[in-house]
């Protein structure tokens, strides 16, 4: 066992465990850390991998960007472990259960048999650039799903915007083209009072409406 | 210039797709509630689209974008389908959501959004591109649910819906990195080329197939994975039901064809097994369940499990009459949903809703023709001969007893058997019960000339089955071909 394996595997640990914690954290604020833990961990199989174009962008887009809205969230939500976590314990039997079941499947059909015998892993030389590779592959094998990516990431906008957009009634907002085209008869109404009265009355002579 | 015109047999995608955001930018400029221009606009598209698709069809079979792309018969036969089932979808559910506010720009972007990703997934090429369009219309679909915003519980069977389709996206994308694991490619040609002629490793093969199946059932809908479709179906207003009810399912079966078939057909002996217990527990669970149902939704929610079960049966025969039968199935059951889905709203009105069975007693008294197309519908539903639907079992279940599946023909014939009782049971309230509101019924004309169109063309597909029936073969038979 070579320290490439050991890397591997204590990434892969720290994953998994990463993982089982973020389900069974108690505090969601945990729970958004141990996912952060998870991702760093995962990026750190793929640089063992060697892609790391991908490990980089792992961590700053998904730990670095996106992790920290959703701690900003999960903070600003008021959030009721009780009721959460209610039934947890009830279901967490057969839940368990059915976990075993599919792991022990997943072992006996993989097994001893896929031991990656007759696979080797593919090498580059130390120039190998893979963000010139990733980049030539985007835009040319790759343009099709990459234009759809684009669609994709459209519907989400509009689909966010169509969820969250509302038009509320009690907004103050101007509107131009009324308060272009009014009138002086709309807002001003001229009243003749007569002028031997008192001082107080000549000054609200002239009323505006609005 | 020369490699715009290359691009030729993706022009109905890109055509969607500019179509799609020059309506996206008008609707913010275009006044009014009823969005009447933005409406034209998207019917205008989807006519646009179906006459470029004609067009292309000239072409026969043709790999675009290094074979991320493919146009044949049948992605041209099932594309030409999903804009008429949108079309007939955007005609029906007009004023029942202008009622409700909630025929909104957004809603129409996101039907087309949604109609291209149906696009991308009937003519897929790659477990890549399959999995964008999947995305892309799982995405809008989620959206659309959760569009009525006052509603719990349309929001609640959206956020069921997004949480389920999401693992089955996981699923889906965990089975297919397993197939890259085993055979090096995701590409469709190229993986079934290293299955039949090299050397893959074939547990590992089973392993991802095992995924991959698990996740097309969650997306069909089939026992065990239904759990989410009677609460979506219920939840959401109708419109959105009738639309997850209906185009998404021939995206469904193409999705099926591409993998199981083009992609795995090696692994049969694999896979037909599997999808034997999902189809034979899908009937189950669907016809059992649905006659427990009192509201309309929800039983059609099971009828629509138990109908995913019968096309299952198609797919599993193994043949290419088994694999046109499927897909005349599945087009079969797209005309019957909409029209089934149409009754609901058709007699629904302002702050009501006739999605209880009990709002279709007497239907006869009130309205005769309408009680007329949803006894024809219903009989479709059922497999009552001559309607359409009795053909279509009739031909999956010849393809099954072709490919020597004898007792999953009978329990496929008990099982729609007991599902006849829910559907004849609504002809019975219509036909033989005293309505209980007489309040009269308002159809607007194009709802009422599509409704008649479709109850009828349920009859008239029936007697004459044939054109239909060789559109779905050929379309079949070339694609699986010549690949």
């Amino acid at each position: 066992m070579n320290f490439e394996t050991i890397l591997f595997y204590l990434f892969a640990a720290v994953t998994v465990f990463a993982a089982l914690r973020v389900i069974t954290a108690r505090n969601p604020l945990h729970a958004v850390l141990f996912l952060v833990l998870a991702f760093v961990s995962s990026a750190g199989i793929w640089l063992l991998l060697e892609a790391e174009f991908l490990a980089i962008t792992l961590v700053l887009v998904y730990v670095g960007a996106v992790m920290v809205l959703f701690l900003f969230v999960v903070m600003m939500l008021d959030i009721n472990l009780e009721q959460l976590r209610k039934g947890f314990w009830q279901w967490l039997p057969v839940g368990a259960m059915l976990a075993a079941l599919i792991v022990v499947q997943m072992v006996y059909v993989l097994g001893d048999k896929t031991t990656g015998a007759g696979m080797t892993a593919v090498r580059h030389a130390a120039d190998y650039d893979n963000t010139k590779e990733l980049g030539r592959l985007i835009y040319t094998d790759y343009v099709y799903p990459f234009e759809l990516a684009a669609v994709l990431l459209l519907v989400a906008m509009v689909a966010a915007i169509a969820l969250t957009f509302r038009r509320r009634r009690d907004t103050k907002t101007q509107d131009i083209s009324k308060q272009v085209s009014v009138k002086r008869n709309d807002r001003v109404r001229i009243v003749s009072v007569p002028s031997v009265k008192k001082q107080e009355a000549t000054e609200s002579s002239a009323h505006v409406a609005e | 210039m020369t490699y715009i015109s290359t691009l030729f047999p993706a022009y109905a995608e890109i055509f969607m797709l500019i179509m799609l955001s020059v309506i996206l930018v008008l609707d913010v400029v275009v006044p009014g509630k009823t969005r009447t221009m933005t409406y034209l606009l998207v019917q205008v598209t989807l006519l646009g689209c179906s006459l470029i698709t004609v067009a292309t069809h000239e072409y026969g079979v043709a790999h675009l974008f290094n074979n991320m792309f493919v146009d044949d018969l049948m992605s041209d036969v099932l594309k030409l389908l999903t804009y008429l089932s949108v079309s007939m979808m955007l005609v029906y559910s007009r004023s029942y959501l202008i009622t409700r506010g909630l025929f909104s720009g957004e809603f129409l972007s996101l039907v087309l959004l949604s109609t291209l990703g149906m696009m991308v997934m009937i003519s897929a090429s790659n477990f890549v591109t399959l999995y964008m369009g999947l995305e892309i219309l799982a995405l809008s679909l989620y959206a659309m649910v959760a569009l009525q915003r006052d509603s719990a519980t349309a929001t609640e069977s959206a956020m069921k819906y997004f949480i389920l389709g999401a693992m089955a996206s996981g699923f889906l994308l965990y089975g297919m990195s397993m197939i890259y694991g085993a055979t090096g490619s995701l590409d469709i040609q190229t993986i079934s080329n290293v299955i039949a002629h090299g050397t893959p490793n074939v547990s590992l093969l089973v392993f991802g197939l095992a995924f991959l199946v698990a996740g097309l059932a969650f997306k069909l809908g089939a026992v065990p994975f239904h759990m989410w479709v009677p609460d979506v179906y219920h939840g959401a207003p109708t419109a959105m039901t009738m639309f997850i009810g209906s185009a998404p399912k021939l995206a469904a079966f193409a999705f099926v064809m591409r993998i199981l078939v083009e992609t795995l057909q090696p692994m049969m002996i694999h896979w037909a097994g599997m999808l034997m217990v999902l189809a034979v527990l899908s009937m189950a669970v669907g016809n059992i369940t649905a006659i427990a149902q009192t509201n309309m939704k929800r039983m059609f929610a099971y009828s629509t499990i138990a109908h995913m079960g019968f096309m299952l049966i198609g797919v599993l025969s193994g043949s290419i009459e088994g694999y046109g039968a499927a897909m005349f199935y599945a087009v079969v059951y797209v005309l019957m949903s909409l029209g089934g889905f149409a009754m609901i709203m058709l007699l629904s009105r302002e702050g009501f809703e006739a999605d209880n069975i009990n709002d279709f007693k007497g239907l006869n008294q009130r309205s005769p023709w309408l009680a007329f197309m949803m006894m024809l519908l219903m009989f479709s539903m059922a497999g009552v001969p001559p309607t359409v639907g009795f053909y279509a079992k009739f031909s999956v279940l010849n393809a099954a007893v072709q490919a020597g599946h004898i007792p999953l023909v009978i329990m496929a014939v008990l099982f729609s058997l007991i599902g006849a009782f829910y559907y004849l049971r609504i002809v019975k309230l219509m036909y033989f019960d005293a309505p209980e509101s007489h309040d009269k019924i308002y159809v607007q004309p194009d709802s009422a000339l599509l409704i008649s169109i479709n109850g009828l063309a349920v009859l008239a597909l029936g007697i004459l089955p044939g054109a239909l029936m060789s559109v779905c073969a050929v379309a079949v038979q070339q694609s699986l071909l010549l690949h």
